[in-house]
């Protein structure tokens, strides 16, 4: 059975064969299709318009089919290769082993913020950020450098105890657990991480650090766990709303997968 | 190590310097537009909470912030931008892309995680973060 695990409990060859096919993706020219995609609905998902991929219940779908294709294309390169998740109640300082040079690579320096260390440094030459917003080509982190640590484990638990999926108006403003885990209400966790890593991970070409893979694998997994707490809780909303996917309606920009064909992830993967 | 945080540096830093730097409305925009801002634009900071900035929608503004030239301005409906009120925000001439929540604060292509109670706010935390970085057209 596919398992993802903890980035913490990967041997150093599990973490050498992901960065491995990472570069790869990288090489071929397919890792920057994913940046140009998330981009794309990052800009064009709306509170007050259509949303699919963030803002909005088919937030958590949207990202779960994301993550499989993403998989799938590593698993072209090497098939023993799962997506590992990034825990960051626990791995919370710049100092975890995820930010290791035979990993993730480190911290940007001062001056610039440039990743000068591991797999995806810009002068290790395998990794160029071509799908940009601004000039910088090259790999930017500032580990804690917004000023707020990593949510803790408490606030974590405090979003899964939410019964309710999400609310009208379905949007940012939303009460409910897929707002409050995505973070633009309440505690804030999904967004604050992306915060938190700092450089392209604060843009709307977040999949640029290769970091954004395992952020989003933990929150899937927060989905999870939420059902397992929520087993009665639907996936809301039912049918019926303007420009939300409703319960079974497709995805874009796949167009044959809906919300229903996602909810159960254990046919795919399981978490370890 | 310090428990300033780098950010928190940069923002110490200006406080201060863009109050003097803000020009308040400078792009010849009819009165009445320009009015409609809210007043609560106070130029001493990058305010990052959401605040109570009213749908009439925000001020246009023109200033020289951190050596980069910020300016934003409401823009005739029908355009590409969306999010709220048509309202478009450049750096040194360039367009930074950007979004209202329904809760009205803002976001920036930037940004994207991370609200701001007005686009000038996030227009000067778009100039912090680009370190001097021009903004190239974003391709979807
Ligand atoms: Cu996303
Ligand atoms: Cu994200």
């Amino acid at each position: 059975m596919a398992v993802r695990q903890n980035q913490a409990n990967l041997t150093a060859a599990q973490k050498r064969a992901f960065t491995d096919v990472v570069l790869e993706l990288k090489r071929s020219g397919r890792y920057d299709d994913f940046v140009t995609t998330h981009n794309a609905f990052i800009m064009s998902d709306v509170d007050n318009g259509e949303r699919v991929g963030h803002r909005s219940p088919s937030f958590l779908p949207w990202h779960r089919r994301f993550l499989l294709e993403f998989e799938q294309a590593l698993q072209s390169v090497d098939s023993s290769v799962m997506l590992p998740y990034w825990d960051w109640t626990r791995d919370r300082t710049a100092s975890a082993s995820l930010w290791g040079a035979d990993f993730l690579g480190g911290d940007g320096r001062a001056s610039d913020a440039q990743v000068t260390t591991g797999p995806f440094a810009f002068n290790s030459g395998r990794w160029a950020v071509n799908v940009r917003v601004d000039s910088r080509n090259y790999l930017r982190r500032q580990l804690g450098g917004g000023g707020r640590p990593l949510p803790t484990r408490a606030e974590v638990d405090s979003v899964l105890a939410m019964p309710v999926y999400d609310m009208a108006p379905w949007n940012s403003q939303s009460n409910g657990f897929r707002n409050h885990l995505e973070g633009w209400r309440g505690v804030n966790l999904h967004n604050r991480v992306h915060v938190w890593v700092g450089g392209q991970m604060g843009t709307g070409v977040s999949p640029n650090d290769p970091v954004f893979w395992l952020h989003h694998c933990f929150i899937d997994k927060l989905w999870a766990d939420w059902q397992r707490l929520h087993p009665t809780s639907p996936y809301l909303p039912a049918a019926g709303t303007p420009d939300v996917v409703d319960l079974r309606d497709t995805m874009k920009p796949w167009n044959d997968i809906t919300p229903a064909d996602l909810l159960d992830h254990t046919s795919r993967y399981t978490y370890a | 190590m310090s428990e300033l945080t780098r950010r928190s540096v940069l923002r110490g830093a200006v406080t201060g310097v863009a109050a003097a730097a803000f020009t308040g409305v400078a792009l010849g925009l009819p009165v009445a537009l320009a009015a409609r801002g809210t007043g609560n634009d106070t130029g001493n900071d990058i305010d990052n909470t959401a605040g109570s900035v009213p749908h009439t929608g925000p001020e246009a503004f023109d200033e020289t912030y951190r050596g980069r030239r910020i300016h934003g301005a409401p823009q005739a409906a029908g355009g590409h931008h969306h999010g709220g009120p048509g309202y478009a925000v450049f750096v040194d001439g360039k367009e930074l892309h950007v979004m209202q929540n329904a809760d009205s604060s803002w976001i920036s292509v930037v940004n994207h995680y991370e609200t701001f109670a007005t686009p000038r706010a996030a227009a000067r935390a778009a100039v912090l973060e680009l370190q001097g970085a021009a903004l190239v057209p974003v391709a979807v």
